[in-house]
């Protein structure tokens, strides 16, 4: 479909970082309220329905939207609080709800009638028969893309879609195709899809060991560290591995050399990710994305974009991941 | 006492024609099961290798009195995959939904709501019953207790759980079975064939942890839920799921069959199972809302 000046989605873990990321001309942020109702369900992170509502309040004077995430799924017996979320985030006079519960869709779409429903990436849905049937369904107007297609697969999909759709382009990358994913569960009990948590805080050991440190979750070694190394967050899928004698590594998602390429294909909005982050790297990574996407926008050539981004490529293994089909 | 169904869900590897010809063979004339899941759905590749066995297949297997079920594509992505599945949903007999892609097709129409579709609750079980599910089989990592909440909501349709194989854990858009090859997805030379039950994952220590089958990762471990019918009748479950491994399946299936019959106890069907040659050690978290990888401690 056709778009105008693509629009940046920010991360907003509380709301100070809210501000910030509003503060460093993000168009919109995306956050959650406390507890398990949200997919970045972390300690001490996340909004209280006041805070959400000071939080729209902000956004709007400054004329920006704040969009809710109630994208985790409700487990049975317990619907009605996802929906009581729902329902407080609507009140709070939220631009847009994510989720991808079938059943907080569907509340959201008899009862709020007027209120924008996104298609959370935790939804995966990657085809225009599964698009299709959120559009129809629930009115969906917005779809966060799967990281699993790459450009030309996005530019083929917005030709057979009426909604819009948003792509990940900065932050942490989930190698699996999210709400699809039961490592976590599986290693330490807790839950993307049921809890808002992958890999638990509760579960992370770091013991040293002769000649290193081990990053455990649950007791498995995920990674290990040699003294002089950094050591990371033993998140599941990041880890490395032996499986028939070869390992794998981390790394994690920067697209942003790909922007021009995702607003030829369609593409309404760029995503960052990291509402686990604090507010210097939110206001960082909200700048210099502001920065290339205006770039973009006036017609600014690659090098100029390059310059621009040089930064956020630091430290750390970065990847376009699926954006570029040989990843896979 | 009502009966518990066993049902024998699709494979989740890539086994050549002939080898799933031959298990399908023996499943239609030998194995104590009910119903009967066919079809490709961790990879659309593979399908051509398949696609010409399953008819069959399907012969055989409704002659033995099987019920069958076409299962689609967990996540389904090129032209040719939405089509095959848009096919299958077009099928007079009962498909799996694995996808929300084969619902539109599908709509009104008989399905199973397949574990990979995100049923977690009683609402979206009832917004799926209204568009023809009547099977549904839950995520994996929904407990037993969570499900009969749900069960209990909605008496008019079957409440299936996962019983038995390794767990499917998650897929993803890379293929690990190319990456360790040095292949690229869309030349894989399909090595994930060298790996009937899965390649084994451990992590740097040497624990045993996961399996790569493609796309797909699933656990190292086996699951292996033996509860007696009483407790899946009081929650509403009125079906387990075996999933193949190239462990004897007609054992597997006879060993259920014999404990929900109350002919075998738990900790006897455990032990069972605990014989067989299984790829990994016998693990059962997830239904007793544990982590999946849960070890009990009776065997």
């Amino acid at each position: 479909m056709t778009v105008g000046q693509m629009e940046l989605v920010c991360p907003a873990g509380a709301p100070a970082t809210l501000r910030a990321a509003i503060t460093a001309r993000a168009d919109a942020v995306y956050c959650g309220f406390q507890g398990e109702t949200n997919a970045r369900n972390f300690p001490g992170l996340n909004f209280s329905p006041a805070e959400l509502a000071d939080g729209v309040r902000f956004a709007r004077d400054h004329g920006k939207k704040v969009l809710v995430a109630i994208n985790t799924f409700a487990p049975a017996g317990r619907v009605d609080q996802w929906r009581k979320a729902a329902d407080e985030a609507a009140a709070c006079g939220a631009d847009a709800i994510i989720a991808a519960d079938l059943a907080v869709l569907d509340h959201v779409a008899n009862n709020h009638k007027g209120l924008r429903l996104h298609l959370s990436v935790q939804a995966a849905a990657a085809t225009p028969e599964a698009i299709g049937f959120y559009a129809e369904a629930f009115g969906v107007r917005r779809v966060v893309l799967p990281r699993v297609l790459s450009i030309q697969e996005i530019a083929t999909l917005n030709r057979s879609i009426n909604v819009e759709t948003e792509a990940f382009v900065f932050g942490e990358l989930c190698v699996m195709i999210e709400g699809r994913c039961f490592l976590s569960s599986y290693a330490a009990e807790k839950s993307p899809n049921l809890n808002g948590v992958c890999s638990p805080p509760e579960a992370v050991s770091y013991d040293q060991e002769a000649g290193s440190t081990a990053a455990r979750l649950s007791g498995f070694t995920i990674d290990r560290y040699a003294p002089d190394q950094p050591t990371g967050y033993p998140t599941l899928c990041k880890g490395r591995f032996s499986a028939g004698g070869t390992t794998s590594y981390p790394v994690s998602l920067n697209a942003g050399g790909l922007i021009a390429g995702l607003k030829a294909a369609g593409v309404t909005a760029l995503k960052i990710e990291g509402r686990q982050r604090g507010k210097g790297y939110v206001t960082e990574g909200v700048r210099t994305f502001r920065k290339a996407v205006d770039a973009i926008e006036a017609g600014g050539d690659a090098p100029e974009i390059d310059r621009i981004l040089a930064r956020m490529s630091e430290g750390g293994r970065r990847t376009t991941g699926a954006y570029k089909k040989t990843w896979r | 006492m009502a009966r518990i169904a066993l049902t024998l869900g699709p494979v989740f590897f890539h086994w050549p024609a002939d080898r799933l010809a031959n298990f399908y063979r023996r499943i239609a004339d030998e194995a104590a099961i009910d119903r009967v899941h066919i079809g490709e759905v961790v990879c659309g590749k593979r399908m051509p290798f398949s696609d010409p066995v399953w008819p069959e297949i399907i012969e055989r297997l409704e002659r033995g009195g099987k019920e069958v079920v076409l299962s689609t594509l967990a996540a389904p992505a090129t032209v040719r995959e939405r089509k095959a599945v848009e096919e299958l949903c077009s099928d007079g007999r009962l498909v799996e939904i694995n996808d929300i892609t084969a619902l539109p097709t599908r709509f009104g129409q008989p399905f199973v709501a397949g574990p990979f579709v995100n049923v977690y609750n009683e609402a979206s079980a009832q917004f799926l019953i209204r568009r023809g599910a009547r099977t549904i089989c839950p995520p994996v990592e929904l407990s037993l207790a969570v499900t009969g909440t749900m069960a209990r909501a909605c008496p008019e349709v079957e409440f299936e759980l996962f019983a038995f194989g390794r767990l499917p854990l998650a897929l993803s858009g890379r293929c690990y079975h190319a990456r360790l090859h040095g292949l690229h997805k869309d030349s894989c030379q399909f090595t994930c064939e060298e790996n009937p039950d899965g390649l084994s994952v451990d992590t740097l220590d040497g624990q045993e942890f996961l399996a790569v089958n493609g796309v797909q990762t699933l656990s190292h471990q086996v699951q292996a839920f033996c509860p007696e019918s009483a407790d899946l009748l009081a929650c509403g479950v009125t079906r387990l799921r075996l999933s193949p491994q190239t462990v004897d399946m007609v054992i597997v299936a006879q060993t259920y069959r014999a404990l929900l019959d109350g002919a075998e106890t738990p900790t006897g069907a455990r032990f069972i199972l605990s014989c067989l040659d299984l790829p990994g050690a016998l693990a059962v978290g997830f239904p007793h809302g544990r982590p999946g990888c849960h070890v009990p401690d009776t065997i």
